[in-house]
């Protein structure tokens, strides 16, 4: 496989990105902040937000991919029909 | 550098968006037919549409040296109403022959129901009566991965169409690797807040190689950046990669899918050395 192998020292990574994802990261916790002072209760979509931080911080590989599959629709058949043309961001009925 | 954007609407881009691109050094891109933000009313609407994939936009594109190629097909967005979409299916073929048409897309799913699937199945059947090349949408957010498998497994199911002459578009972290290994081609969509950032894009390459992969902007009339694939090439560049390896990306690997479509390969060389189109 032709790969673009990346050779950079993690300390490049830290330089070149932490303080974007510093900010994505206070971003995500100001938005959790603003949802639980807002009136109402959590939805699937919240929940399943919430579901995927987890994966954050569990130690393991591949966390995209993994977040990305736990927002996503695990069944197999096609459905009887489009409800509307738009995704919501998570499968409804997993959360 | 020099690159291909082979996933662009410019339909919905200023002349000025075509002078960046060429600026930043696109030599060519392909616009597959999408849906418009609304839907037509009948089948003439699209071939008014198909009337400016074909001629307006072409010329456009030539007033900055940008080689222009289309993609012809009803939207899976638009595809619930089976009986609209066979009238709209049934003017393809009076179009296929034009000089910049590749093959047909961007067809797909976009919910994963079952019309969306019969209309999927039927583009497929024009492309094998056309030995045509296909460029496939896949849903987005949570219903891309039940779409992606559900694609795959309605390509396998047309006999006459080899995988390696299909781009599923779109890919993300959780469908790359199944695409590849069913022998299909693989594209990343560099959008700003869905899809695929240029990061992880170059993540993805780093990951799962470069073969069978390309990158576009899709720079449609939502929130999309017409350079995301140089600002992507830039990306590479400041991780350390050779110019070579990322002109493999940006600009062989497209080439090399596209060409295998007459309409391109009759301009392929001009592409490669650069002359504009004619």
């Amino acid at each position: 496989m032709n790969r673009l192998d990346n050779n950079q020292p993690r300390t490049h990574v830290i330089d070149r990105d932490f303080l974007e994802h510093r900010a994505k990261l206070i971003d995500l916790a100001a938005f959790l902040d603003r949802c639980e002072r807002a009136e109402g209760s959590d939805d699937f979509r919240l929940r399943a937000l919430r579901a995927a931080i987890p994966l954050l911080i569990d130690g393991q590989a591949e966390r995209a991919r993994r977040v990305l599959e736990s927002f996503s629709d695990p069944t197999n058949e096609p459905i009887a029909e489009a409800p509307g043309k738009g995704a919501s961001g998570a499968w409804e009925g997993s959360h | 550098m020099r690159y291909i954007d082979p996933h662009a609407h410019m339909v919905s881009r200023t002349t000025d968006d075509y002078e960046k691109m060429a600026l930043a050094g696109c030599r060519a891109l392909t616009e597959p037919a999408f849906w418009a933000g609304y839907d037509r009313c009948s089948a003439e609407g699209f071939r008014d549409y198909f009337n400016q994939l074909t001629a307006i936009e072409p010329a456009r594109a030539r007033t900055y040296g940008i080689h222009h190629f289309t993609w012809l097909c009803i939207n899976p967005k638009e595809a619930e109403d089976v009986g609209f979409a066979r009238e709209v299916m049934q003017v393809i073929p009076e179009f296929l022959p034009k000089d910049n048409v590749l093959g047909i897309g961007e067809i797909g799913l976009n919910k994963n129901s079952k019309n969306e699937l019969r209309v999927l199945e039927e583009h497929l059947e024009i492309a094998a009566q056309h030995q045509a090349l296909v460029l496939v949408h896949t849903p987005h957010l949570e219903d891309k991965q039940k779409g992606t498998r559900l694609i795959m497994e309605a390509v396998r199911n047309q006999p006459t169409i080899d995988p390696g002459r299909v781009l599923i578009d779109h890919v993300e972290e959780h469908t790359v690797k199944e695409v590849l290994d069913g022998g299909f081609w693989g594209g990343m969509t560099l959008y700003p807040d869905t899809k695929c950032t240029a990061k992880r894009a170059a993540d993805i390459l780093e990951t799962c190689g470069t073969e069978r992969l390309w990158m576009n902007s899709a720079c449609d009339w939502g929130p999309s950046n017409p350079l995301s694939v140089p600002t992507a090439a830039l990306e590479l560049q400041a991780r350390g990669h050779h110019p070579e390896a990322i002109d493999h990306v940006i600009f062989k690997n497209p080439m090399n899918f596209l060409r295998q479509a007459p309409a391109f390969a009759k301009r392929a060389e001009a592409i490669d050395v650069g002359h504009p189109p004619q």
